[in-house]
């Protein structure tokens, strides 16, 4: 086994593979970006290099950094983690030249996965089904267009280089193809410095069903499949293992086909077989594709581990170290059920946009799995994924299993950023998610029951209250008048609007307060608060900001009188960042005037392009950033002056 | 140590005590309630309508969330022109603002304007007399037309009249007492130097004025038409005359403001007494009113009171065989250490020497002491006058009118003669003095006044050879005691602030805690006695 290793990632993954790897003695170097310097991984390591600047193209992604930090730290090999370096051949193979061993598989096969229309050959070639589509190096906009209609619509068009997500468009009828292939392509481009595509079918009742499998190099098993069927614009949101309704034909047959499909390339280390699966009449041995192959260890990788008592990391390790594989096939069982649901710092209301913010209070359930790259204290920048935590389940079936999921979900404590924890809440109660029929297309459809806001009770607003006017701890004479009680207020905001509280504390023990013409009574018994009758849910304030833990979190603004006049006017002329992200481009220019709806610049926020568009007919006065520039969210980018204004300025 | 309790919580006079104080204390609550409403409804719900918080809301946002507030001179003024000036139209009390302890006046405009009425006066000079004995900073929240003009022969000249207000603010400025105003509405001609003699001063913007004379007058005077804003609003105040600091956009923000000020003034309390930490009693401070009897004439032990006060009901007691009618000894409440006096019984010459060595003890050591009036006065006779117990109540006065401990006084009971000069009665300047709702007070028993009247009325008769039967003697005694029986009840008393407030016999602790906690804001001079005569 390795003495040290380097781990060339940052957040929840290296500190998993750390978790692992230093259970089993082996000393862990962390790398780390300018703005990961006070980090968790960095925190948990043996060792810490510091590789470069906040952005990964300055840090995370500089292979050559990474790999002199190993060998300045005596680590005798390098794991990837997920994402960054970790699919990147080059890097495989300036890690093997330097004399490092790479903990996943061979520049070559990752080379053999990488251009998804060569792989589906080779899949083909190797018995292993695919879905209909053109894959060849045609890129020629009619051709393209033919062949779209050969396989018929709808199609969907991806970067051949492509991944999680980027670079792919879904087009319903060949007169939206033009405009979906030029999308797709400038997307790629920006992703990958590749703006080729492959064309394929698109099934109509789509599953996400794909199998683990783990290879020593020549052969390889498969511990079974997992669904990510539950996805929002081909993100996963709620993985779970086994998949919904699979029988033990299906299982083999797609077992058989990933194993297939690993040792075709001579695969050593994790993979993941990805398949589509037409779910529209029950899963059959003949009802997958082959997607794509992920040639390094997943996100929700611990679904597998909890149903198969596996602990991957570990096995990578060993097999990266020259270990036979630890267990063969038919040692591999199955026990119970588990669910992973990945919680992100992103606005739900703002379709999901990614959020930052400092993390003012983390906590978990003592039965749930959270595996987690921050603690309370530490930011959520916009430099990197915006995740908070997987939180992963486990039960002896798949109801059990999903009941703990609500619980655990339930009893997340997050406050700082605004979460999707409401939206994992939603979807762990979905009726359909429930009798386990899930499909691709199941979030897209309910979205709005599952991003509804929030109930709020006026117990939840009188606990906000308590915690605004810290009057949660008794304390001594609390409330002494000697006749009438005084009643004092506090100026609450949720989602910007206002609630007036009133309170009048009759002693440490009991309080009324008013909402409105609502009264509420809060009342300490045995220790603890019950308001409105029912037992006060556990809230947190930190810098203005009150979060109640109840109905997946509900933060409350403490509206400080003292800001109220500090405040400025808000300029309705004023184009902000709607979040964090880069600004891709400005095409506003001083003086230029603008009509409503002209689109003045671009905002990149992790997966997505924003443009942002002018509000009102005007003229640009001020430009106040440029492309390339990393922005917050609210900052000023671009400033419109009515056009009379200007005039008169003139 | 632990003192122990005979009463049975049960019995049948437990309760009969219990009924006869509560039935007490329904005119005392009902009076508190009518003024702390303050002015009319309409005049309430005007006030609300143009965006201002009541003057007790504003009370409660200063002060620190759940602050407990002492307040003083609940009941001020009731029963007095004709009803019109509920509290006396000015809110006063101790709370808490940034954790420190301080004096809010916040004068009640929806009490005929906040005009100062006399007890408004006496009130509001009270309450900053609190403030100088005790170290506290003044808050006040000012919004008042000034004086009473129809009662301004009894608000204006005299020595402890309007004047003084701005002569206390300037002296306690002197004495590093910080004076902070925040103006939220008039303060008009006299009233302007609230503000202006402050250390700072918070006005709100388009509400509150302040200027020597209104635009009425000032239209009078030389005819010069000008809106009340332009004269003295808080724009013009803060940005053009400088008499106001800080620019308020509303009440809360205002508060809000005076909040941020406390918090800066940079003051610790100083080191006073040893703080123990506190403990409960070990009988129910709410047992007070099943313990004590409702009628004064009834004899009970004090110590049944003093256990339902002091940290684990451990009394001290110091002198417990010589002089029993005056009960001695050490105690804490909520961690302060305390030497109670109590009467147990009308004071003869031994228990007035006792109390004035006890004073000398705690003054000595710096114990703050709680006095616990009961006291129908000194013993009378020629046994007593022959042995001197003017001589020897002298001394107990003397102690208890030097001594630089803070004091606090609760009548418990009666307050009768000469028996309140030795028990630190207002007039021996108590930090605090409170009631409970069956005391009584005045010089002595309305039926011992009567009947001295009645002795001089028949003795003059009867040297006239005229006759007076046991009926006219009656119809005679009848007046004076019906008169007693009126003014030596507490809230004719408290009314006129003779006392800071009557209380609930079952916050006695708390007030008592307060209080003291008030006072050791300031630190304890040394103190020099007058002459014992000995």
């Amino acid at each position: 086994m390795f003495d040290t290793i380097l781990i060339a990632n940052r957040g929840e993954i290296a500190c998993r593979v750390m978790e692992t790897a230093q259970a089993m003695g082996v000393r862990c170097v962390a790398v780390y970006s300018d703005a990961d310097a006070g980090a968790k991984h960095v925190a948990m390591a043996d060792r810490a290099v510091h590789i470069g600047g906040s952005s990964p193209s300055e840090s995370y992604l500089k292979g050559d950094v990474i790999i002199q930090a190993a060998l300045d730290t005596g680590a005798q090999a390098i794991h990837p983690g997920y994402g960054f370096l970790s699919e990147n051949p080059d890097f495989v193979e300036a890690v093997v030249a330097a004399g490092l061993v790479f903990i996943g598989p061979s520049a070559k096969a990752i080379r053999a996965m990488g251009l998804k229309d060569a792989a589906k050959a080779l899949m083909v070639e190797a018995g292993v089904p695919v879905v209909p589509g053109y894959h060849g190096d045609n890129q020629d906009d009619g051709f393209l267009a033919g062949q779209a209609d050969e396989i018929g619509f709808p199609v969907m068009i991806k970067a051949v280089a492509g991944g999680g997500g980027k670079g792919m468009r879904m087009v319903e009828s060949a007169s939206g193809f033009q405009e979906g292939l030029d999308s797709a392509r400038s997307e790629a481009k920006t992703a990958f410095g590749n703006s080729d595509v492959l064309i394929e079918k698109f099934v109509t009742q789509p599953r996400h069903i794909e199998v683990q499998v783990f290879g020593d190099g020549t052969k390889a098993v498969h511990l079974f499949e997992r669904d990510c069927s539950l996805q929002r614009r081909h993100q996963k949101v709620i993985e779970e293992a086994p998949a919904p309704g699979m029988t033990p034909e299906v299982r083999e047959a797609m077992g058989q086909a990933a194993v297939r499909a690993a040792e075709a390339i001579g695969y050593a280390g994790a993979g993941t077989v990805e398949f589509i699966v037409d779910g529209s009449g029950g899963l059959s041995a003949d009802g997958f594709y082959f997607m794509e192959m992920n040639t390094r260890l997943q996100v929700e990788h611990p679904v597998t581990e909890a149903i198969t008592g596996v602990d991957l990391v570990a096995w990578q390790l060993r097999v990266a170290a020259g270990e036979d594989l630890p267990m063969r096939q038919d040692a591999l069982t199955i026990d119970g059920h588990a669910f992973e649901a990945r919680l992100y710092a992103e606005d739900v209301p703002k379709g999901f946009l990614p959020a930052t913010g400092t993390l003012t209070h983390l906590a978990f359930t003592d039965q749930t799995r959270a595996d987690s790259g921050v603690r309370a204290g530490d930011t959520i920048s916009p430099f990197y994924d915006p995740m908070i935590a997987k939180v992963i389940v486990h039960g002896p079936n798949r109801d059990v299993a999903l009941a703990r999921l609500r619980a655990a979900l339930a009893g997340c404590e997050v406050a700082g950023t605004v979460t999707n924890l409401a939206f994992l809440g939603a979807l762990a109660s979905h009726d359909g998610f429930v009798r386990g029929e899930v499909d691709t297309g199941l979030i897209a459809r309910d979205i709005e029951s599952l991003t509804a806001a929030p109930e709020v009770a006026a117990r939840h607003i009188v606990v906000a209250g308590m915690a605004a006017l810290d009057l949660l701890e008794p304390m001594a004479e609390a409330g002494f008048t000697l006749w009438r009680p005084l009643r004092r207020q506090v100026l609450l905001a949720r989602d910007g609007e206002e609630q007036m509280l009133k309170v009048r504390v009759l002693s440490p023990l009991v309080q009324l307060w008013t909402l409105g013409d609502h009264e509420v009574k809060a009342e300490r018994i045995k220790g603890r608060w019950q308001v409105d009758g029912q037992p006060a849910p556990h809230v947190v304030k930190a810098g203005g900001i009150v979060t109640v833990f109840d109905g997946y979190g509900l933060a409350f603004d403490v509206i400080d009188p003292l800001d109220r006049a500090a405040g400025a006017q808000g300029d309705g002329n004023l184009i902000e960042a709607p979040m964090p992200g880069l600004v891709r481009s400005v095409t506003a220019k001083v003086g230029q005037t603008v009509s409503q709806g002209d689109k003045l610049a671009v905002l990149e926020a992790m997966k997505m392009e924003h443009a942002l568009l002018a509000a009102r007919d005007g003229v640009i006065a001020e430009v106040l950033a440029a492309a390339g520039d990393q922005v917050e969210a609210g900052a000023a980018l671009i400033r419109l002056e009515p056009a009379d204004d200007a005039e008169v300025a003139a | 140590m632990k003192l122990k309790s005979q009463a049975l919580p049960s019995s049948e006079s437990f309760k009969a005590n219990e009924m006869a104080h509560l039935k007490a204390m329904m005119p005392v609550r009902e009076a508190a309630e009518a003024a702390a409403l303050g002015g009319g409804e309409k005049s309430r719900a005007r006030h609300a309508s143009r965006g201002k918080m009541l003057p007790r809301e504003r009370v409660a946002n200063l002060l620190d969330p759940g602050s407990p507030f002492l307040e003083i001179g609940a009941v001020a003024a009731h029963g007095l022109y004709d009803g019109v000036a509920p509290c006396a139209g000015v809110i006063a009390g101790i709370g808490r603002v940034q954790g420190h302890e301080v004096m809010v006046v916040c004068n009640d405009a929806t009490v005929k304007g906040g005009t100062y009425y006399p007890m408004t006066v006496k009130k509001h000079l009270r309450a900053q007399e609190i403030a100088e004995a005790n170290h506290l900073p003044c808050i006040y929240l000012v919004d008042s037309g000034g004086a009473n003009l129809p009662n301004q022969d009894e608000v204006f000249p005299d020595r402890d009249h309007f004047g003084a207000i701005f002569y206390n603010q300037a002296r306690m400025s002197a004495k590093g007492i910080p004076q902070i105003a925040v103006v939220m509405g008039s303060c008009t001609a006299g009233g302007a130097y609230v503000p202006a003699m402050s250390d700072v001063t918070i006005i709100v913007k388009d509400q509150g004025t302040i200027f020597l004379a209104g635009p009425p007058l000032v239209k009078a005077a030389t005819g010069e038409v000008v809106s009340a804003e332009d004269l003295g609003g808080g724009d013009v105040h803060t940005r053009l005359s400088g008499v106001a600091d800080y620019l308020a956009e509303d009440d809360a923000h205002a508060l809000a403001l005076a909040r941020r000020a406390v918090a800066g003034l940079n003051r610790a309390k100083p080191a006073t007494v040893q703080w123990e930490s506190p403990e409960e009693p070990a009988y129910d401070p709410s047992e007070m009113l099943g313990v004590v009897p409702a009628d004064l004439r009834t004899p009970y032990d004090i110590r049944e009171v003093i256990m339902r006060l002091v940290d684990g009901s451990r009394f001290d007691e110091f002198k417990s065989r010589f002089g029993e009618t005056l009960v001695t000894g050490f105690a804490h409440v909520k961690g302060c250490p305390v030497g109670i006096i109590a009467n147990n019984g009308v004071l003869f010459s031994e228990a007035a020497q006792k109390g004035a060595h006890f004073v000398e003890l705690c003054s000595q050591r710096n114990i703050p002491l709680v006095f616990l009036q009961n006291i129908t006065g000194f013993m009378v006779g020629r046994k007593y006058e022959n042995e001197g117990i003017a001589r020897h109540g002298a001394k107990m006065v003397t102690a208890v009118a030097t001594t630089n401990v803070p004091k606090i006084t609760m009548l418990v009971g009666g307050s009768f003669g000469a028996g309140n000069y030795g028990m630190a009665g207002r007039a021996y300047r108590p930090r605090f003095l409170w009631t409970w709702p069956n005391s009584r007070i005045s010089v002595m028993g309305g039926p011992q006044a009567a009947g001295v009247l009645a002795t001089v009325k028949r003795d003059a008769l009867e040297r006239a050879g005229e006759v007076w039967t046991e009926e006219e003697e009656t119809a005679f005694k009848q007046p004076t005691i019906d008169m007693f029986e009126e003014q030596s009840h507490p809230l004719y008393a408290s009314a006129r602030l003779w006392d800071d407030g009557i209380i609930d016999p079952r916050q006695s602790r708390d007030v008592l805690f307060l209080s003291l906690s008030a006072s050791l804001n300031a630190p304890i001079e040394p103190t020099r006695f007058g002459l014992f005569r000995m």
